[in-house]
């Protein structure tokens, strides 16, 4: 960096002023960017708050009544926080439910996003489970530092613990009052076992003053002026930069030469290592090392790689659905899910009056997170090797870093950065792998490996194309009597994390992620549901975890499949599903989790159709409003939501036009409204987009679509109005990550058939296919 | 050796004049509220002002700088102070924050062009910049709350 920048005060400044050093103009730039490297593996955590990204530092000593904070003497409370911060303000989020329960003043709560030190436990930012996850433990951690300052007071005033109160960052009995941090000044060491935390009361939940009020998410500040730091923005003096040359599919590929002949004259060109994975992570790798990131992506554009290629170079898109298809024809496939004791599908099936049958069908998807996959690694001055980047999953890649540093436990630490973007791209740390590699092959030197836009698509953990079917037996009056389904697509849980998997009833395993959404709350009599992996899928590329996961497709099949069965025994759709849902037997809902069951998503779906005015008859000629009632990510922790959809079709262009989107929404307890609905509104929008411009093909065992000329997320252009409603609630508090993209590619294909009365089964919704299927109803 | 002036400063920039403006800012000058998304101008991520006009900086080579003025989102107000920037906090716009930089450059370069911008206007310069998480009906909402704030700080001005 020193040798190609230099600088000079501009003449018109006068003569008298001293020019800048380089060294001092160096210093001023850099103090904008991110200079880390840590001598010890403990320090590499973020603060997001923070312009240079280091946590806070403890004025004095601190008292930390758990893992999860510390207080210092000056009454600051700093809350450890293992999610990333992906967008979700998790750390606001969370902190809020520790402050609460202490009683904290706002102003005095701080967040540290943690390293990756094995005493954290399981370090998972996913499946909208960090809220639902973190309101017990950090509820009780912050019940436990109120106890431990109540007492300290009660002791130095004479007076019983049970008469001091604390609030706002005070502790006051009588006419006495104290500040966390002259208590923590005085000597406060109370630490508390997992036994006597459980057993630690709590407030209720009228006495918890923060949430549910718009308090300033912390983490909002940085995002604003350029000094958020994101894995991208890591720097570590010495580091060179790499940019990787991909193999022509994810795996079964072998370089067999490496040409570089016609780089070599690119300056700051320095040489190309061909990587030798033991993790199996990202075979046929080979990664470009120069001096910056420009200069690597220019020799990478003129090196020539041969590889020895493997039978995925011939598997297309129409391969993967037509294995998918194969699969749900095949009834010993799969595993079967347990959907309680309701009878034998097949006799209800033989015997029925009647019965309906479709299959749905989703297209490969994109995470397109717009921070392209990165990663700085290097060994350090301990032997550690730490890991810059963004990342989701700590506790699956690390293992993996493991493997392929050929190292213990102890010698790896992640510091998590802020995540340009999740989505459940970064779940699956593969594009770490890589870059530790090259800095192994370089004898630890920091190396800074930074994907092009293409190869972060070609890299990517797409969401697979997916096929569910169902089947709907009724009886001579036309009763639901049972109900039969089947999702089929590769799972990235079996591939990456089996541990994960449970066993359906059948003895076979399967991947939740894959197959929550098709276990419905809706009373069906005799039902199955069956879940299968496509092994094909899972040959040709990695298949990924992507917002909403299977409940963003299971959901598109299940709930356009509710309008259509209504329709097919002619009855209204709305109340067809309200007749449904019936809070009985397993679908009554369990505490703490999903209590009142169907009754909360009956509720939530009738309150939506109030609200976007469903049904009304003044629509003009080929609009309408559709509806779609979801439980958000699964069962265990369901998340109440009912849309509507407001469209018209033009029936030249097949253009559809979402003009607006209602959303009613049953988390729980609200702990940051504000949040919430952003998190609502993005999730919405993002289901927007997948249901009407997102998707791509394998084409050669590769995504044919790599970049925004040809990939066309939803854009502000076509972004309608949404209106959101959260439920007033005291129920424990579920995701809001994912639930609102679950509902709105059902509505819109509901919507859609009301407005010209065309079935579309398959995601994306173009409007080449609504063309087409006008052409054929009309035909 | 290519000069020009970013954020006020001028810098002497020794690097390929083919190097997109970018990566100079990113990894020459240090600078990295300017994001890198798409490489092809088409995410808006990397927006900054040349001249004044809002470019991308991820398909602008540094030759075609030479002489210019550059700012960055970290020059756009020296203490973060834009009314763009207040009313981004103002209505917590951001999620993840990746394309929010490009966002706000862009938005400040509509405002400066068209103080008084219609909805349609807003959406039809702001639809060349993605934001994956999809922040869009606040980003609307923080450039209407900032023009008006323009506007009544003009009038009292």
């Amino acid at each position: 960096m020193a040798d190609t920048l230099d600088s000079r005060r501009l003449p018109d400044q006068g003569p008298s002023t001293p020019r800048l050093s380089r060294r001092a103009f160096l210093v001023s730039m850099c103090a904008a960017g991110a200079v880390f490297g840590f001598p010890r593996a403990g320090l590499a955590a973020m603060n997001p708050q923070a312009a240079d990204g280091q946590p806070l530092e403890a004025a004095g000593q601190r008292f930390e009544p758990t893992l999860w904070y510390w207080i210092d003497t000056e009454g600051r409370v700093n809350v450890n926080v293992i999610r990333a911060e992906m967008g979700q303000h998790v750390g606001t989020a969370i902190a809020r439910i520790l402050a609460d329960e202490l009683g904290a003043r706002w102003e005095d709560v701080h967040i540290e996003h943690v390293d990756s030190d094995p005493k954290w436990g399981t370090m998972v930012t996913g499946g909208s489970w960090s809220v639902w996850q973190s309101w017990p433990v950090y509820r009780q951690a912050g019940a436990a530092g109120r106890l431990a300052l109540a007492e300290k007071a009660a002791a130095l005033w004479g007076v019983k613990a049970s008469a001091v109160t604390v609030a706002d960052g005070r502790v006051r009995a009588g006419g006495r009052d104290i500040g966390f941090g002259e208590l923590v000044r005085r000597g406060l060491d109370r630490q508390f076992s997992e036994d006597e935390l459980k057993e630690l009361p709590l407030k209720p939940h009228d006495q918890l003053t923060l949430l549910g009020r718009d308090l300033k998410a912390l983490d909002i500040d940085t995002k604003t002026n350029g000094q958020a730091i994101y894995g991208i923005d890591a720097h570590r003096e010495g580091m060179v930069h790499a940019v990787p040359i991909l193999p022509p599919t994810r795996y079964d590929c072998a370089i067999t030469a490496i040409d570089d002949s016609a780089a070599k004259d690119i300056k700051g060109y320095r040489q190309t290592l061909k990587l030798d994975d033991p993790s199996g992570t990202a075979p046929g790798w080979a990664m470009v090392i120069a001096d910056s990131h420009w200069a690597a992506r220019q020799a990478a554009g003129r090196i020539q790689v041969s590889y020895q290629t493997g039978d995925a170079t011939r598997v297309n898109e129409a391969e993967i659905q037509a294995e998918n298809r194969r699969l749900a024809d095949d009834a010993d496939a799969g595993s079967i899910l347990d959907t309680g004791d309701s009878g034998d599908v097949d006799a209800v099936f033989k015997g029925a009056a009647d019965t309906f049958q479709a299959d749905y069908t989703t297209q490969t998807v994109l995470h397109f997170q717009l921070e392209p996959v990165n990663a700085l690694v290097f060994r350090n001055d301990d032997g550690v090797w730490e890991v810059h980047t963004g990342n989701q999953w700590q506790s699956l890649c690390l293992p993996w870093l493991q493997k392929a540093l050929g190292v213990d436990e102890d010698q790896v630490v992640m510091r998590t950065y802020l995540l340009g973007g999740g989505f459940g791209r970064r779940l699956n740390g593969d594009y770490a792998i890589p870059a530790a590699l090259a800095s192994k092959a370089l004898d630890g030197r920091p190396v800074k490996m930074i994907l092009t836009r293409a190869d972060d698509s070609h890299f990517d953990s797409v969401r697979p194309p997916t096929l569910s079917r169902l089947r709907m037996a009724f009886d001579a009056d036309k009763r639901v009597v049972g109900m039969d389904s089947a999702v089929v697509s590769g799972w990235p849980t079996k591939v990456m994390m089996p541990a994960f998997m449970p066993k359906g009833v059948n003895g076979e395993p399967y991947d939740p992620f894959s197959s929550d959404g098709i276990d419905h709350w809706y009373g069906v009599g005799a039902q199955r549901a069956r879940a299968i992996s496509n092994e094909l899928a899972e040959h040709t590329f990695r298949p990924g975890w992507l917002r909403s996961v299977s409940p963003g497709w299971t959901n598109f099949a299940v709930e356009s499949f509710m309008d259509e069965a209504a329709r097919h025994i002619g009855q209204d759709p709305l109340r067809f599903r309200l007749d449904h849902f019936k809070a009985e037997g397993r679908n009554a809902g369990q505490a703490p989790n999903s209590v009142g069951g169907a009754r909360r998503q009956a509720a939530v779906l009738e309150r939506v159709a109030a609200l976007s005015g469903y049904g009304r008859d003044d629509l003009p000629a080929d609009s309408a409003i559709g509806i779609a009632t979801t439980y958000g990510q699964s069962r265990s922790m369901p998340t109440w939501v009912g849309g509507a959809v407001h469209l018209s079709v033009d029936r030249d262009s097949g253009r559809v036009d979402v003009h607006k989107i209602w959303l009613v929404v049953d988390c729980g307890t609200v702990v940051d409204p504000n949040g919430a609905r952003a998190q609502v509104e993005g999730s919405a929008l993002w289901g927007l987009s997948m249901a009407l411009y997102e998707g791509t093909e394998f084409k050669n065992g590769r995504v044919a679509d790599t970049n925004l000329d040809r990939y066309a997320p939803l854009r502000m252009m076509d972004t309608p109005e949404i209106e959101i409603e959260l439920v007033d609630s005291t129920e424990v508090p579920v995701g809001l990550g994912e639930p609102g993209t679950t509902v709105v590619a059902p509505a819109i294909a509901n919507a859609l058939h009301a407005a010209v009365g065309v079935r579309l089964r398959h995601l994306p919704i173009t409007p080449a296919a609504v063309r087409e299927a006008l052409r054929r109803a009309e035909s | 050796m290519i000069e020009c002036t970013i954020n006020g400063e001028t810098v002497r920039l020794d690097a390929d004049p083919d190097m997109p403006l970018l990566w100079a800012l990113r990894d020459l000058a240090g600078l990295t509220g300017t994001k890198f998304g798409c490489g092809i101008g088409l995410c808006g991520a990397c927006t900054v002002h040349v001249g004044g006009n809002a470019t991308r900086s991820c398909i602008t080579p540094l030759k075609d700088v030479a002489g210019a003025a550059i700012t960055t989102i970290e020059g756009l107000d020296a203490d973060g102070e834009h009314p763009l920037q207040q009313t981004w906090r103002a209505l917590q716009v951001p999620q993840c924050g990746y394309c929010q930089s490009g966002q706000i450059m862009q938005a400040a370069a509509l405002l400066k062009d068209m103080p008084n911008p219609s909805d349609d206007d807003i959406d039809a310069v702001m639809t060349g910049n993605l934001c994956r998480c999809m922040t869009y009906p606040r980003i609307r909402g923080a450039i209407r709350d900032a023009a008006a704030a323009m506007k009544e700080a003009s009038a009292h001005g």
